[in-house]
């Protein structure tokens, strides 16, 4: 099979395992209105059980989710050295409240944000927190429901690879990040409004 | 009015492409009806009762000739020869075929026009005062600013995909005409006390299923500021607000939920390290949006005549409804009213749109405004052209004198054409215009404002009504709540609920009924939401429901 992996502009090889998390049938409701971690549906996750029994391979490059890696920080601190573990999370999932715990961003050679539907837009806020407030420098990568028509947007968020989902042609999808030549505000990517790059 | 320049007129001709592309594979069965949905939305494109509905954006309110001639254009060749001008200063297509759409878009990118975010959970169409830049009540003329909001705003990567649709309104006056505290943000530009350009910032207002009255987020921000400082609202907005139901996704609930106090500790916290940063504005840009709006050639020593048109009662009630007053001397600003009874209000026909357009090349330098109250404005006309403009415009229907009375009801599509309404509004505004048709009553009456909805959703902004009028849905029949003593402006306020819902026959004499209570209670020269005011809504739930004389 080809590779669904876009990085850059190009088609390549992942060489990473992503680790997923267990599955469960733990739902949490959580209350409305206020700044909790949804999910598209309402519910709390991922729950204290799953993340306790989800399992991840022992060596090579490993993208872990975010609440299994800080369960197993102090046992992967070498293969973190090593520069073969990457952690990721999802839009609902908040990386200031666990960002002095699980010490520089920049270790990780590689975050990924995992998008469930299309239509969720927190992906994009996340990319430029990640890039601006906490100067992430590494690979930033979006995956889940990844298609043509959002990566143009999530390259302006900060984001350099995309998982395109496994249905669709990710060569198509390649086309969607040259949707616009010469935007207009200052973003991740391009950082300078149009007025500041160019004489008007 | 601002001109396109290579960048921008690039970035429309690829969305149309953007678009088209989208369209195919849509049509190609490789993207779903649900893939495509947002992406056809961010488009203007919605999905009708009858057929699509394409909204094309009109950046706040402001046409030139050439460009309503070409909306005249697509209303004949791609529509049914009319359009609708919306509360949101767009233009409705209510019949386009689906596969002609993009020919439509192309046809717009020639006259540097789009329907890029008309729709969707994106930053919509900027709006601000219809009679910017020429009122003699404005501070800032805030028609730079909207533009640069509108550039920047523009395909915003990071905001592309919000919770719910985004709105902001900017005013650079004293009288507030944008409904800045009914708007997800609002803008209040002033002079500070060193005499710099500064902004008063509202957050989380809104009409809808919830109606709220915005707050104050920040006194006083500096304009350099503002796109940054909006980032940081849109960031946590986009961040926090819920997505899990539809109904609750707006930023007013957010706000409303956390507290301003909880909410303005979180976008101070985002601002903290974006402030300064590469989207703050400077004067370079400033001054070159800047002189695309500077004053038009007005000509010095117009000599005013109009009083020797006094005995034309017909003329002098329409320069009384329907000019306004202009800085310049010898020059008024004109509304032609798009609410003559008979007429959906709103809707121009492709005839009426040319005529407009050939009336502002002879009267107004080319320019037209579209008024969130859903009429056309010229907005500079000498007052020694007056008469023979009305004379002109006559022909075409367009001087009904009733601006700000009764009959300028403000008017959703309704039910006859929108999917999401559940009752019809056009029928209803038709019905008090036919009941009320003496147009020296309706002078009698004077200022008052009607607002109707067919459905929560408030496109009609019923709620800041002086009447409003909200269809409801009752085991499948159509019915109407009336609300009163909603206002716009500096002192806006949400309509209270008079009592148990209406038929559709029964409204206009409800109508009625409220404004014998009115005129029996007003104190000389107290206009109708003064009176609600004063005398509270008792008088009035009293006789229209226990039928006990006010």
């Amino acid at each position: 099979m080809t590779s669904q992996l876009i990085k850059g502009k190009n088609i390549v090889k992942d060489d990473w395992v992503t680790a997923e998390l267990a599955e469960t049938e733990q739902i949490v409701r959580m209350q409305a209105g206020k700044i909790v971690a949804f999910k598209l549906s309402g519910e709390d996750y991922p729950g204290e059980e799953q993340v306790k029994n989800s399992i991840f391979p022992a060596t090579g490059k490993t993208l872990l989710p975010l609440k299994v890696f800080i369960l197993h920080q102090e046992e992967l601190s070498e293969r973190l050295a090593n520069g073969e573990i990457g952690i990721w999370f999802s839009t609902h999932e908040e990386i200031h409240s666990v960002t002095g715990t699980i010490g520089d961003l920049n270790d990780f050679p590689l975050i990924a944000i995992h998008v469930e539907k299309f239509a969720d837009g927190r992906i994009f806020s996340i990319g430029s927190q990640l890039r601006n407030k906490y100067n992430f420098k590494n690979e930033l990568r979006a995956f889940g429901d990844v298609l043509r028509d959002q990566i143009f947007f999530l390259k302006r968020s900060g984001f350099n690879s995309y998982l395109i989902r496994k249905d669709r042609d990710a060569k198509d999808a390649i086309k969607g990040l040259d949707d616009f030549s010469d935007p207009y505000q200052g973003a991740s990517d391009i950082e300078d409004p149009v007025w500041k790059r160019r004489k008007r | 009015m601002y001109k396109y320049d290579q960048i921008d007129q690039k970035i429309v001709n690829e969305r149309v492409d953007q678009y088209q592309s989208q369209l195919n594979r849509y049509l190609n069965k490789e993207l779903s009806d649900e893939e495509f949905r947002p992406l056809r939305l961010q488009n203007g494109l919605y999905i009708q009762r009858h057929a699509p509905m394409l909204r094309v954006a009109i950046p706040y309110g402001l046409l030139s000739s050439n460009q309503l001639h070409k909306l005249a254009n697509i209303a004949d060749k791609y529509d049914r020869g009319y359009g609708h001008f919306s509360t949101r200063q767009n233009i409705q297509f209510n019949w386009p075929k689906l596969e002609e759409t993009p020919d439509i878009l192309r046809e717009l990118a020639e006259v540097e026009m789009h329907a890029i975010q008309t729709s969707g959970n994106c930053i919509r169409n900027i709006t601000t005062d219809q009679f910017a830049g020429v009122t003699d009540d404005e501070i800032i003329d805030p028609r730079h600013i909207a533009e640069i909001i509108r550039q920047w705003s523009t395909f915003h990567p990071e905001f592309a995909l919000l919770p719910r649709k985004f709105k902001i309104a900017i005013t650079g006056s004293k009288k507030d005409r944008a409904l800045v505290q009914c708007h997800d943000i609002g803008l209040e530009f002033f002079i500070n006390s060193n005499k710099e350009m500064t902004i008063k910032v509202w957050v989380g207002g809104g009409l809808g299923r919830t109606p709220i009255i915005g707050s104050v987020i920040k006194n006083e921000l500096g304009w350099e500021h503002i796109l940054t400082y909006c980032e940081a609202i849109l960031r946590v907005y986009n961040l926090y607000g819920r997505r899990d139901n539809m109904y609750k996704a707006r930023i007013k609930i957010l706000v409303k939920s956390l507290g301003i106090e909880a909410f303005r500790k979180l976008v101070e916290d985002e601002w903290s390290y974006i402030k300064n940063g590469p989207n703050t504005i400077n004067t370079e840009e400033l001054s070159r949006v800047k002189k695309y709006f500077s004053e038009p050639a007005y000509k010095k020593d117009i000599k005013n005549h109009l009083k020797d048109y006094e005995s034309n009662k017909a003329f002098s009630q329409w320069l009384s409804r329907s000019t306004n007053t202009h800085k310049k001397k010898g020059y008024r600003a004109v509304t032609f009213s798009l609410k003559e009874t008979g007429c959906a209000p709103g809707d121009a026909s492709s005839t009426q749109m040319r005529a407009v357009s050939n009336l502002s090349d002879k009267y107004s330098f080319g320019e037209i405004r579209v008024s969130h109250e859903q009429n056309l404005i010229l907005a500079d006309v000498q007052e020694d052209e007056l008469y023979e403009l009305w004379n002109e415009a006559k022909e075409y229907h367009l001087v009904t004198p009733n601006i700000g009375l009764l009959t300028d009801i403000i008017c959703c599509p309704g039910g006859d054409f929108c999917s999401l309404a559940n009752a019809k509004s056009i029928p209803i505004a038709q019905s008090i215009q036919d009941l009320f048709n003496d147009m020296d009553y309706l002078h009698d009456i004077g200022d008052i404002n009607i607002n109707i909805s067919g459905c929560m959703n408030a496109c009609g902004h019923h709620h800041v009504g002086h009447i409003g009028i909200l269809g409801v849905d009752k085991d499948g029949s159509e019915w109407y709540q009336v609300t009163l003593g909603g206002n716009q402006g500096n002192f806006a306020s949400i309509g209270k609920v008079i009592g148990p819902s209406f038929s559709a026959d029964e409204i206009p004499f409800i109508i009625r009924k409220i404004i014998e209570v009115y005129l029996k209670n007003r104190q000389e020269e107290e206009i109708f939401i003064d009176c609600v005011s004063r005398i509270g809504l008792e008088p009035f739930k009293n006789y229209i429901y226990k039928k006990v004389e006010a």
